[in-house]
């Protein structure tokens, strides 16, 4: 009698758990759709290669070994424009300790980015995701979000939204390679 | 643990009603009752028998009908207050702060609470989901408390029941039998009706349809793998639902399916022709104008190459071609993109003279591309045009430098320098849409706008659901379910000899009882059985008596 009791016990608490995390499980999953479905802190981050504006390929992967302060944006997002010059400043201090910028522009054309890296005296390489591709594997909303990407390839951190150069300064430290 | 010892020797679980074995009733309130309550076989609902550990406090609560049914009630409830304003999906705001802002500023307080609650995103707030979440474990819980012992006591079921069992069914008959082998001959009818009989010593067994009683099950069984199938919508791979937005001559990778990508050739709108449109459409077309036959968008589908990376789109590989219409979807790799929307005549390329304001004469024309302008424009005849900024979606001067509030050319505008033999130092001039404004002083040359070519955009939707095969199973187990419970009924038929001779005869069905009234009065008449009565019957006509007598 006490084993079948023993076994009722068993098998009612194995039905409740695995129900129970069915529906946290189905409920967090829900909860953190739409912000970010594939990527998170701690995978890797997805290889691509775009155009700069002097015609020079780059590739995520070639950076191995480097911090990534990989930044997207678009000429008419404020934010974006805001956020820049701090970006170019820090870019200078610490480009020779192994942190690299990538500006990836979200798809217009050679002119108004060209312009606007004038404008703004922007000295960090510039591609542009001309078809949306690499946006859509980073699923990247809104303008400007920014990944960290540590020297191993991994994402160290995601940051939606405008970053002050405190922040810019903090991040790099945080992927610069030992 | 305390169980019931019944008469007959059988030992029941505590909560049982009716003895497992011979059928007599075991509690005091059964055996006050004129019929028995034949529900599980008056068997103890399992989660009845131990209620000790909190996990059996946990599954108790859960196998109760009643609060069950305040589930139900409480995701009706609140689905319906979810009707009362628009859900966030068809809010002009996209962001989580102006998606709150709109609420508070559209529907006031009531709508600031609305949204706090997640009533905004019903189906996506996570106290919702876990109602769905507790009605599945409740339907999971309570059939497996019910079906169980069921099962179990209706195959166990002996041949012959005791007399306090056979005397509170509905129909009942004790007496004499005036015919000779009165249960072989019962038998031989009952076979003739489809029912399987069983016989033991001097008693009789018929039974059919006992498939009928599982039909409560099969049903939750449906329900609960549709509730699966909604489930795994939520995990990544299962189900997509996105839309793009896509120009004509335009490439873009398709959301959610990585390495694929679609170009747009062209939008076709046409509408109906009120020549060439049947008469009675004339009078329609009359009436309210144009009417759309055809929205069609042709595209290219490409599939970027194994070894390609994002980003990397030189060597497409072309899938094939295709002209979505309405319901007519581009169908590749387990999706589906539908034509859902468009915009027509978005600005592409602007046309302009650059002339001699007080001659009027023309140095010539330039086509300013808005997707790729270039640097400079040459005229020929030491004549030029360079394009210092370029403002897309024009919004007004900041600090007196030009803005652009989005990349779409709705509004566009340009800083330019114009060169020519006459002004060899060149004059600078900011030309948008019927506005001309010269920053450094008059020009002696103006850009003089011609016309536009323009281009259609195309709202397209993708989807993916890998969900629906499992939602069609569950909706087809549970009508069978449906079937199984609502056109089948289980029926039962003892017969048995009593010590002294007489038979005694009784029977019960979940319903129809009139279909086995007619079968049992069939048995009767072959037989020789005594007249069964419908105690309920006569319980209820005695009422009515009552009744009529104190009206």
């Amino acid at each position: 009698m006490a084993q079948t009791k023993q076994k009722r016990f068993l098998i009612r608490t194995l039905i409740l758990t695995v129900l129970a995390v069915a529906i946290i499980y189905t409920i967090y999953n829900n909860a953190t759709k739409d912000k970010f479905e594939v990527l998170g802190v701690g995978d890797e981050a997805p290889d691509f290669t775009l155009v700069d504006l002097n015609g020079e390929e780059h590739r995520l992967s070639d950076y191995k070994g480097q911090g990534v302060f990989l930044n997207f944006w678009g000429t008419w997002c404020k934010p974006c424009a805001k956020e820049m010059p701090a970006m170019d400043r820090q870019y200078e201090v610490f480009k020779d300790q192994g942190v690299q910028i990538l500006a990836v522009n979200i798809a217009q054309s050679n002119f108004e980015v060209e312009r606007f890296a004038d404008q703004y005296g922007l000295d960090f390489p510039i591609v542009i995701d001309k078809t949306k591709s690499v946006m859509e594997a980073y699923n990247i909303d809104p303008l400007p979000t920014t990944l960290l990407i540590n020297p191993d390839g991994e994402i160290e951190k995601i940051v939606r939204g405008e970053m002050t150069e405190q922040d810019i300064a903090l991040f790099m430290e945080q992927i610069r390679p030992e | 643990m305390n169980n019931i010892i019944c008469a007959c020797g059988h030992e029941n679980p505590e909560g049982t009603v009716l003895c497992g074995n011979c059928g007599r009733p075991l509690t005091k309130e059964a055996k006050d009752l004129k019929l028995a309550d034949m529900r599980y076989e008056g068997s103890a609902r399992r989660s009845q028998t131990y209620n000790k550990s909190i996990i059996d406090k946990i599954w108790n609560f859960f196998s109760s009908v009643k609060i069950g049914v305040t589930i139900i009630i409480m995701i009706l409830v609140a689905a319906a207050i979810g009707t009362i304003l628009p859900q966030v999906l068809y809010v002009p705001a996209s962001t989580e702060a102006d998606i709150a802002a709109y609420y508070e500023r559209v529907y006031g307080t009531f709508g600031k609470i609305y949204y706090e609650l997640g009533l905004s995103d019903l189906y996506g707030s996570w106290w919702f989901q876990t109602l769905i979440g507790m009605l599945g474990i409740s339907l999971i819980v309570a059939s497996l408390d019910r079906f169980i012992p069921l099962y179990n006591s209706l195959k166990k079921q002996r041949t012959r029941r005791h007399e306090s069992f056979m005397k509170r069914q509905r129909l009942f008959a004790l007496g004499e039998s005036v015919g000779q082998e009165t249960l072989t001959k019962s038998e031989a009818k009952l076979k003739e009706l489809r029912y399987d009989v069983k016989r033991e010593d001097g008693a009789l067994l018929a039974e059919k349809g006992r498939f009928s009683r599982w039909g409560p099950y099969v049903n939750h069984v449906g329900l609960i793998i549709f509730l699966f199938g909604v489930m795994l919508r939520a995990l990544p791979g299962f189900y997509v639902d996105e839309t793009m937005w896509i120009r004509e001559g335009e490439t873009r990778a398709i959301p959610e399916a990585p390495g694929y990508y679609l170009e747009s050739k062209d939008f076709i709108l046409e509408t109906y022709d009120k020549e060439q449109a049947d008469e009675v459409f004339g009078d329609a077309i009359e009436r309210v104008g144009t009417i759309a036959s055809n929205y069609q968008t042709d595209v290219v589908l490409y599939k970027k190459p194994e070894s390609a990376l994002p980003g990397q789109t030189e060597n497409l590989e072309e899938v094939k071609k295709e002209s979505i219409q309405v319901n007519k979807p581009l169908k590749f790799d387990g999706f589906a993109v539908y034509q859902m929307d468009f915009r027509l005549d978005e600005l592409k390329t602007m046309h302009f003279v650059l002339s001699n304001k007080a001659t009027g004469e023309s140095l010539g024309d330039l086509a300013i591309d808005l997707v790729n302008p270039e640097t400079t424009y040459d005229l020929g005849n030491g004549s030029s045009v360079k394009l210092l900024g370029y403002y897309p979606d024009f919004s007004g001067f900041e600090n007196g430098e030009p803005q652009t509030k989005s990349p779409v050319p709705n509004n566009p505008a340009f800083l330019v320098r114009m060169t020519t033999p006459e002004t060899p130092k060149g004059e600078t001039s900011f030309v948008a849409i019927k506005q001309t404004v010269e920053p450094l002083g008059e020009n002696a040359y103006k850009l003089e706008f011609q016309n536009v070519d323009t281009r259609d955009v195309s709202g397209l939707t993708i989807r993916k659901d890998k969900t629906l095969w499992i939602l069609a199973l569950g909706g087809l187990i549970f009508m069978i379910g449906v079937a199984q419970g609502s056109y089948f009924n289980h029926r039962r038929i003892w017969i048995h000899e009593t010590k002294d001779g007489q038979f005694a005869v009784a029977a019960h069905t979940n319903k129809n009882w009139f279909a086995i009234k007619k079968e049992l009065d069939q048995v009767t008449e072959a037989a020789q059985l005594p007249l069964y009565k419908d105690q309920q019957d006569s319980e209820s006509q005695e009422l009515k008596k009552d009744g009529e007598k104190s009206s």
